[in-house]
C-alpha cells in the first residue's frame, strides 16, 4: 500500500471511493422490506410477498433462516404475530449489520488505525416485561397499518407506554427512541396525505425499537475500568424534540502505557420541546465535568472510570479531575493515528451508527448551492454542515474557509460524509480553532451570552410553572 | 443531495424555534388542534387552556379548573390570539397555517394573517371538554424536567442529528 503523502495522520479519502461487493444487493433487499412497511401488513399485496421472500432468501444459511422464513410466510398471508414481526426486524437488522461491517472494513483502511476485537455479548438482566410487551404491541400495530395508514389513533397509542418507561433508567433507550419516533409519526398524520415517506428512516427506527423490546437487548454492561489521560477531540450533539445527548469523542491514553484507544463519553437528558439552543447545554452541563474541560481545551485524568466493550465511558465526575491544557488539533495530529478504534456490539452494527473520528488537512473546500465538499487528495468528500449545532461558535462558513478539520466520518443514503467537530481557520487574519461544541461548558462572547440568557429565562419559566402546577 | 427516502437520518420535523415562555408556556399542534396553555395576566395560580381546531376553527378557552373564559364569547379572546402568535414563533407561520388548514389571503403567512383567516367568518364554539386532556399534556411536558440525566450512552440518538434548517 502506498503511504499517504501528507503523513500518517490524515485520512486516505481515496480508499472510501471503492465499490463494495454485494452492497447494492443488500440495500435493495432492505429497500424492498421498507416498501412493505410503507403499505402495511394488514392486507398484504403480491408485491409485498415478493419483498418478504427476498428478505427471507437473503438470510438463508444464517442462524435466523428458519425463523425469518416462517415470519415472511405468515406476514405475506396477513397473519403475522408479534414474534414474527420481531423476526422480520431482526432479519433487516442483520442485513444492515453486514453492510456496516463492509463499510467499516473500508473505513479502517482509510484511517489506517488499528481495530479492536469483535465483541460477543450475552443477554443481560430482566426488565419490566409488561412495558416492553406494550411497546412491542404498539410497534406491531404500526407494522399492520403501515406508514400510509397512519392516523392519530394509531400513533397516540405510544404516549402512555413512553410516559411509563421514561423514569426507568433500564428502559431509557427504548423510551427515548419511541418518544422521538412517535413525535415524527404524529406530525405526519394522516399518512395517506404524505407527499413522501422517509421509508429507510422509519423502518430503521421501527426495527431497532422492536429489537429493544426484547428483555436485555438494551443492556450495555460495564466490562472494566480505565485509569489514564483523556484527550478530547470534540463534541457530537444529537437531539429530538424531547431528548438531547452530547457525546465527547476522545483519545484515551492508559496510565500503564498500553496502546491508546478511542473512547466516547455521553450525557443525555429528556427535555421539554421548548428547551432548545443553549438550553440543552445548560441541561447537560451540571452532569458531566468533561463538558467544561472540552470548552477550556483541557485533558482530564481518569481514575477507575467504568467503560463498556464499545469504548463508552460511563461517566462519574468523582472519577475524573481536570488535567493539563490539551489542544484537540495536537491530539488529532499526534495521538489519533495510533489510537485503536472501538468495536461495535451486534445491535449497534448499523451504518447510521458509524461515527469515526478522522483528521483532514490540505483539502480544497468547494461550495455548490448549499452543499460543501472537501476534495481530499483528489477525492471528493461531502461535508455534513447541517449536523453542526446552531448553539455553538462553529458555522458552515467557518468550515468552508478552513484548512484543517477534526470530524466524524459517517455513511448515509449510499455515501460517506464528514461531520465537522472542529476546524482551523482564519478569522480577521488570525489563525483560530473553532469547535462545534465550544459552548458545551459555557459561553463567552456576545452571541453566546445572549443565547444563554434566553435559555435561562425559558427554563426558569418552566421550572416555576412545574413547581406551581405539577404536584396539585 | 442524498436520497431523502433512503436516508436513515432524514429530517422529518423542523426543530422548534426559541421563544419567550412567560405568557404562553405551552403550545402544540396535536389531536387536530392548535392547543396550549396561557398564563393569566392577573392571577399567578391560574392558567387558561385554549385551542383552535383545524379545518372548522372551532375554539375553546377555559381555566384549568374548567371555568369558561369571559373573553371567549362569540369571538376570540386575547388568550387565543396569544396562542396563535406564540405558535407562529415556535413552529413558523407556514406550518401553523398548514396544520389549521387556513387559506392565507395574500403573500407570506403570518400570525396576523392566520388570526384573520380563522376568524373571517365567526367560528363556532368548540368543546370545552378538551381542556382536561390538553392540561394533562402540559403537565406531562413539564414532567420531563424531573427526569434524571444519565451518562449511559443512548446509541439510538445517532438517528436524531440536529439540523440548522429552521422552519
Amino acid at each position: 500500500m502506498v503511504p499517504a503523502d501528507q503523513g500518517g495522520a490524515v485520512m486516505r479519502a481515496d480508499l472510501l471511493a471503492g465499490t463494495i461487493a454485494g452492497l447494492d444487493d443488500a440495500l435493495a433487499t432492505v429497500d424492498a422490506f421498507d416498501r412493505i412497511l410503507v403499505a402495511g401488513l394488514l392486507r398484504p399485496q403480491p408485491a409485498q410477498a415478493v419483498g418478504l421472500t427476498q428478505l427471507a432468501r437473503a438470510l438463508a444459511g444464517t442462524p435466523l433462516a428458519s425463523r425469518v422464513a416462517e415470519a415472511a410466510e405468515k406476514a405475506a398471508a396477513g397473519a403475522a404475530s408479534e414474534d414474527h414481526f420481531v423476526a422480520l426486524a431482526a432479519a433487516r437488522t442483520a442485513l444492515l449489520g453486514s453492510v456496516h461491517d463492509a463499510l467499516m472494513t473500508q473505513v479502517a483502511e482509510a484511517t489506517g488505525r488499528p481495530g479492536s476485537e469483535e465483541i460477543v455479548t450475552a443477554p443481560g438482566g430482566q426488565q419490566a416485561a409488561n412495558l416492553l410487551a406494550a411497546g412491542r404491541s404498539w410497534l406491531s400495530d404500526l407494522a399492520r397499518s403501515g406508514w400510509r395508514g397512519l392516523d392519530n389513533d394509531v400513533v397516540s397509542g405510544s404516549a402512555q407506554v413512553v410516559s411509563a418507561m421514561l423514569p426507568d433508567p433500564a428502559l431509557r433507550r427504548l423510551a427515548t427512541l419511541l418518544d422521538g419516533f412517535a413525535a415524527e409519526l404524529a406530525a405526519s398524520c394522516p399518512g395517506a396525505a404524505l407527499e413522501r415517506v422517509p421509508a429507510r428512516r422509519w423502518a430503521d427506527l421501527w426495527s431497532r425499537a422492536m429489537l429493544l423490546t426484547l428483555p436485555g437487548a438494551a443492556d450495555t454492561p460495564v466490562t472494566g475500568t480505565v485509569t489514564g489521560r483523556l484527550l478530547p477531540l470534540g463534541v457530537d450533539l444529537q437531539e429530538h424534540a424531547t431528548a438531547v445527548q452530547a457525546q465527547v469523542h476522545a483519545v484515551f491514553e492508559p496510565a500503564d502505557g498500553t496502546v491508546s484507544r478511542l473512547v466516547r463519553a455521553s450525557v443525555s437528558a429528556p427535555k421539554p420541546d421548548t428547551v432548545v439552543g443553549a438550553g440543552v447545554w445548560q441541561l447537560l452541563r451540571p452532569h458531566m465535568s468533561l463538558l467544561a474541560a472540552v470548552s477550556e481545551g483541557r485533558s482530564m485524568d481518569l481514575a477507575d472510570m467504568p467503560v463498556t466493550a464499545e469504548g463508552d465511558l460511563i461517566w462519574i465526575d468523582e472519577h475524573a479531575r481536570p488535567g493539563q491544557p490539551a489542544d484537540p488539533f495536537a491530539t488529532a495530529r499526534v495521538a489519533l493515528p495510533t489510537a485503536a478504534d472501538a468495536a461495535a456490539v451486534p445491535l449497534d452494527r448499523h451504518p447510521a451508527r458509524i461515527a469515526v473520528p478522522v483528521f483532514l488537512e490540505g483539502y480544497a473546500a468547494r461550495k455548490d448551492d448549499d452543499a460543501l465538499t472537501f476534495t481530499v487528495a483528489g477525492h471528493p468528500l461531502a461535508v455534513d454542515t447541517d449536523r453542526i449545532p446552531a448553539a455553538g461558535p462553529l458555522t458552515p462558513e467557518a468550515v468552508a474557509a478552513s484548512g484543517a478539520c477534526i470530524g466524524l466520518l459517517r455513511w448515509d443514503a449510499g455515501s460517506f460524509s464528514v461531520q465537522p467537530l472542529a476546524v482551523e481557520t482564519t478569522v480577521r487574519k488570525q489563525a483560530v480553532a473553532v469547535h462545534a461544541g465550544g459552548w458545551a461548558g459555557g459561553t463567552t462572547g456576545q452571541a453566546g451570552v445572549k443565547a444563554e440568557k434566553a435559555a435561562t429565562d425559558a427554563m426558569s419559566v418552566l421550572r416555576e410553572r412545574a413547581g406551581r402546577l405539577l404536584r396539585k | 443531495m442524498p436520497d431523502w427516502e433512503k436516508s436513515s437520518t432524514a429530517r422529518v420535523i423542523p426543530p422548534a424555534r426559541p421563544r419567550k415562555l412567560a405568557k404562553v408556556p405551552f403550545v402544540e399542534l396535536a389531536d387536530g388542534r392548535l392547543q396550549g396553555v396561557v398564563s393569566s395576566g392577573s392571577d399567578i395560580e391560574r392558567v387558561y387552556v385554549s385551542s383552535v381546531a383545524a379545518g372548522t376553527y372551532a375554539f375553546a378557552c377555559s381555566t384549568n379548573n374548567n371555568r369558561p373564559c369571559g373573553g371567549a364569547r362569540g369571538s376570540f379572546c386575547n388568550h387565543i390570539r396569544a396562542l396563535i402568535n406564540e405558535a407562529v414563533l415556535q413552529y413558523g407561520a407556514e406550518r401553523v397555517a398548514r396544520y389549521l388548514r387556513v387559506e392565507i389571503a395574500d403573500g407570506e403567512p403570518s400570525a396576523q394573517g392566520i388570526t384573520a383567516g380563522v376568524s373571517a367568518t365567526p367560528p363556532p364554539r368548540g368543546d370545552t371538554m378538551a381542556a382536561a386532556p390538553v392540561f394533562s399534556r402540559f403537565l406531562r411536558h413539564l414532567a420531563y424536567l424531573e427526569l434524571a440525566t444519565t451518562t449511559a450512552p443512548l446509541p439510538e440518538m445517532q438517528w436524531f442529528p440536529p439540523t440548522r434548517v429552521v422552519p
